[in-house]
């Protein structure tokens, strides 16, 4: 990975496609998927261990993950077609750091973490602290992702996700929204603690939508609370017009989302 | 295949049948079994020796004067050749209706993507290169890129008028006035195979070009003019087209063979997807305007219809499109006072072309969405209205023609209900709709359908269309036509006729390849024609084959007698070709100038009824069971058929919600196919198909077209169901979430009360206001 013009690939499923595209070419291309290092899933003390290279039809039929992070097995479920899933890692979408990824708000909602390697070392990161900007994130020339980590599920945790696609299959998302929060019974009422809510395609990269998490922590749960913090939600983002959605549709549909998954907790 | 295939099951197992009943069973593709195991050799995988490849400079500017043209840093590579519209070897026009499309751009540029300047060189890399380093010089100018600036200063490519009965005293008669305006955006065909083109000098000095393309005597047309020598034009195996491949090949194999006349050599041109979605044409855009009176029992009295179409910065086939456009623009209901007007209007967009149901989809959109909101104004449900106004035999169309035979509307508005319980389940949703709850909105909705076969008017007459049957060895026929398989399956369609006609087995028939110089001129696979006219044509051949080949005796009764007859025949005589032509019907006239008489000599009738569920949160939808219920006049190969019934309902589907292409200054937003969003396999919804066999005299066994009949009612039907589900009122095809959002916002609504209650409820829409 030395070498100045050098990518790594795991699945290579966004790089054919730019690549293609712009004519761009690179001085050498090393795959990483069959190191083992970067494979497998286990568990890890209170934590779901992820290879990077893991592919996301890997992880829709992994038992763990399925248990302690079902909407990240939701969302592997939703990433382009069965071609495209076999072939694409969670390391992959995460290092490619586009801003509609669709895995991406997911771990931002479970609380993951990255472990990163290069030739001075490995080093562990918040997933929350890796992304800087529009494809910036904090990896340094040469780095890797080896390994991803979801803490385990608690029995209290709810996790909600939902994809606003194109279409049915080999959608690229317009929206992509997921939620975790554990549900606190508070003088027989139930509340939301530990709060995470994680959006996609709403700014320049995957983003937490702190000022909804905020209004949402410790915020009796209900309709009232919903309906809220759809309205935060959407005060919150500032979305463009492209090629597949309007800002508009964008911000309000984040509100939709968002009413309806903590409207969810409830139900 | 998925769903109640209705009548279709009968038949599907009947592989092998007695002789001179080929026709209504589904034998196999001949095509099939090479194309599934990826050895169906398309024009990117021909390989010749000495091959060069060429790529074409493009405008970056859909509106500007060229300067200049500087190649010399392209030429600084000895192998790179580049060819301007200085160096045309003759008039620089590909003909279609006017003399106005260039095959390169001389000047000035009308349109995003105009060919500029072509390149060739040894390899494909290097000619992309090449064309980087091709400097052109622009100065930009203010263009016109959408209708609403074409009609504040109209360019008209073309117009039409139909008038009849009275229209002053129709509407005087009419209880209920009701007015609608309706649009309809760009469509991109996505064949899947993108254009491609080879073009060669051949051993004796001729020109051949070979390619992904639907009318292979067009292409020659186009090369005549240009280079004045015969070519031989074939058509390589091609993944697609309709109607994407009617006018484009001209252009491309003009680029081809003006590069390999240069350099002397095979030179190829393929587009890559993205090349082809911003350079090809589209779907006319249009914008369509009703005023309808109608009587207090619903009945149509009057009807003034103004169509617009978007022709884009040439007027290739506009002028055709918007004939059939107009002629459709009444839908499939009887009104003895019509004017309806058309106006093709010029814009700085790639050239409108043909696209299945070539102008009539966009009219019909707006037809039906009128007659949903005529049905509301009255109080009844769509079908009913469609019922009361639907055409009946003996009816007479705004053109004047009286509808003699083969009238099918009611029968499939009918088998419609039976099969869907459409009233009931309607009148149901539109009752709850505003009380309902939950995310899941579900609707219903209809379109009435009917669409002419064959050429417009006295279209036929002209082409005249020869066809050629010839008796090769004592088990072979071979049919020599220019009509083109382009995934329909018409090889093994014309085969099945045929066969019928000689009284053999599909075996013993032979669709030869479309070249020039082996097959006679029988038009353009374009129309719905292929199957009702040129079939039609070939049947009669078949018949007098055999009749000449009986040799004043008696027919052969068996394919054993055809054998023996036949080589006989082969030992005494040769080779037997015969050839028949088209023949009008007796009193079958159109007049071009006043639009009256027979506009078409059959028509195919369709009731799409789109079953759908909104989401209320995203507003996307889903059409999660479609009822197609179509009156083909009989159905050749049942299977082929209820695929092009299906296939061609899903991508209207698409056209209805899915397919957004918008413009910026005249450049495509959506110029691939991870933006431009087509229906996948898994956006398809269970198809319930019924196919009706009421027949034509003017087709072979009595079938009429079907091609893109399929196309005209797929998006009004999906747009009424979201009506019906949600409350919003769409005007627009495609109604994306995006805009029914806006229709949302903007109060387009059946009403503030009558809205879906799980779209009014919680937050409503404060803040995006």
């Amino acid at each position: 990975m030395g070498a100045p013009d050098a990518v790594a690939v795991a699945g290579c499923t966004d790089l054919m496609v730019v690549d293609t595209a712009t004519g761009r070419r690179h001085g050498a291309v090393v795959d990483l998927q069959r190191l083992p290092e970067l494979a497998g899933v286990r568990d890890d003390g209170g934590w779901i261990d992820i290879g990077a290279a893991v592919s996301f039809s890997q992880l829709r039929r992994e038992a763990l993950v399925a248990e302690h992070a079902p909407i990240l097995v939701q969302a592997a479920a939703t990433i382009g077609g069965w071609q495209i899933q076999n072939r694409a890692t969670i390391g992959g979408n995460i290092a490619n750091a586009s801003p509609v990824g669709d895995s991406l708000p997911v771990l931002l909602a479970l609380g993951a973490e990255l472990v990163l390697a290069s030739s001075s070392g490995e080093r562990r990161v918040s997933y929350a602290d890796f992304h800087r900007g529009y494809r910036e994130t904090v990896l340094e020339p040469g780095g890797l992702i080896v390994r991803v980590r979801v803490p385990h599920a608690l029995p209290d945790q709810f996790q909600g996700f939902k994809k606003v696609g194109t279409r049915e299959a080999q959608a690229i998302s317009k929206v992509v929204v997921a939620l975790s929060a554990r549900r606190v019974e508070v003088g027989g009422q139930e509340h939301l603690a530990d709060v995470r809510l994680g959006a996609g395609a709403v700014a320049a990269m995957p983003i937490r939508l702190r000022r909804t998490e905020a209004l949402l922590e410790g915020a009796p749960v209900g309709a009232d609370t919903a309906t809220r913090a759809a309205r935060e939600a959407r005060a919150e983002v500032n979305p463009i017009d492209d090629a597949r959605s309007t800002a508009r549709y964008r911000a309000h549909v984040l509100g939709r989302v968002v009413r309806r998954l903590v409207g969810d907790i409830s139900a | 295949m998925r769903g109640n295939q209705g009548t279709l099951r009968r038949h599907e197992t009947m592989a092998h049948i007695d002789h001179g009943r080929m026709v209504g069973t589904s034998p196999a593709r001949t095509d099939g079994a090479q194309k599934v195991r990826g050895l169906c050799r398309y024009v990117d995988d021909l390989e010749f020796d000495g091959l060069w490849h060429g790529a074409t400079v493009r405008s970056p500017h859909a509106c500007a004067r060229i300067v200049a043209i500087d190649a010399a840093a392209a030429l600084a590579d000895p192998d790179v050749v580049v060819l301007t519209a200085r160096d045309l070897p003759g008039p620089n026009v590909l003909r279609l209706i006017a003399d106005d499309w260039p095959v390169l751009a001389d000047g000035r540029v009308n349109h995003f993507a105009e060919p500029v300047a072509l390149v060739a060189a040894p390899t494909r890399e290097r000619a992309r290169a090449a064309v980087g380093r091709v400097e052109v010089r622009y100065e930009v100018e203010r263009g016109i890129h959408d209708l609403d600036q074409a009609l504040a200063s109209p360019r008209i490519l073309a117009s039409c008028r139909i008038e009849r009965g009275d229209l002053e005293a129709g509407f005087a008669a009419a209880t209920h006035v009701v007015e609608g305006v309706y649009d309809t955006a760009h469509q991109e065909h996505v064949y899947i195979e993108p254009q491609g083109m080879v073009a060669r000098p051949t051993a004796q000095g001729e020109l051949e070009v070979i390619g992904s393309l639907q009318c292979p005597y067009y292409v020659q047309k186009a090369l005549a003019l240009l280079f004045d020598e015969p070519v031989r034009v074939r058509q390589a195996p091609t993944g697609g087209g309709f109607g994407g491949k009617e006018e484009f090949p001209d252009a491309i194999a003009a680029h081809a063979a003006l590069l390999a006349r240069r350099v002397g050599r095979p030179v190829k041109i393929v587009y890559d997807r993205h090349e082809d979605m911003q350079a090809t044409p589209k779907r006319h855009p249009s914008r369509v305007r009703h005023r309808t009176g109608v009587d207090a029992a619903g009945k149509l009295c009057a009807m003034e219809i103004e169509v617009i179409l978007d022709g884009g910065a040439y007027t290739t086939l506009s002028g055709v499109v918007l004939s059939r456009a107009v002629l459709h623009a009444g839908g499939a209901y009887a009104c003895p006072n019509v004017r309806i007007e058309g106006r093709a209007l010029a814009t700085n967009t790639v050239p409108s072309g043909a696209f299945r149901g070539f102008g009539a989809p966009q009219t019909q959109f707006a037809v039906e969405r009128q007659m949903d909101r005529i049905a509301r104004l009255i109080g009844t449900d769509p079908l009913t209205l469609r019922e009361r106004n639907a055409y009946r035999l003996g009816d007479v169309t705004p053109t004047g023609q009286v509808l003699e035979e083969s009238v099918s509307a009611l029968e499939c508005l009918a088998a419609a209900q039976a099969r869907t319980d459409f009233k009931r389940r309607w009148h149901e949703i539109e009752d709850a709709r505003a009380s309902g709850e939950g995310h899941a909105l579900h609707g219903i909705g209809l379109a009435l359908s009917w669409h002419g076969a064959g050429f417009t008017g006295e279209g036929e007459q002209r082409m005249r269309s020869p066809v050629r049957l010839a008796l090769v060895a004592p088990d072979c026929v071979e049919v020599r036509v220019a009509a083109c398989d382009f995934g329909q399956g018409t090889t093994i369609v014309l085969s099945q006729i045929v066969a019928d006609a000689l009284g053999l087995p599909t075996e013993m028939v032979r669709v030869v390849d479309p070249d020039t110089s082996k097959v006679p001129d029988s038009g353009p696979t374009v129309a719905s024609r292929t199957v009702m006219v040129v079939g039609g044509i070939l049947e009669r051949a078949g018949r007098r084959l055999v009749r000449e080949l009986g040799q004043g005796g008696a027919p052969p009764a068996s394919p054993a007698e055809f054998v023996e007859l036949a080589r006989a025949y082969l030992t005494q005589h040769g080779e037997l070709e015969v050839e028949e032509r088209f023949e009008p019907a007796p009193g079958q006239t159109f007049d071009e100038t006043t639009y009256t008489g027979t506009a078409y000599s059959a028509y195919g009738w369709g009731v799409h009824v789109a079953e759908v569920r909104v989401d209320a949160d995203t507003l996307a939808t889903r059409v999660e069971r479609a009822t197609l219920v179509f009156d083909v006049g009989k159905a050749i190969h049942p299977v082929l058929c209820a695929g092009q019934v299906e296939g061609g309902s899903l991508q209207a589907f698409g056209f209805g919600h899915l397919e957004d292409l918008r413009l910026s200054e005249g450049r495509p937003l959506q110029d691939s196919l991870s933006t431009y969003v087509i229906p996948t396999a898994v956006d398809a919804p269970d198809f319930d198909t019924i196919l009706i066999e009421n027949p034509t005299r003017s087709g072979p066994q009595g079938a009429k077209g079907v091609g893109e009949l399929p196309m005209d009612g797929g998006g009004p039907a999906l747009v009424a169901a979201i009506e019906n589900a949600t409350g919003i009122v769409a005007t627009r095809a495609p109604a994306t979430p995006e805009v029914l959002l806006e229709d949302l916002l903007a109060g387009r609504t059946l009403g503030p009360e009558a809205v879906a209650g799980a779209l009014q409820a919680g937050e409503p829409l404060e803040g995006l206001r």
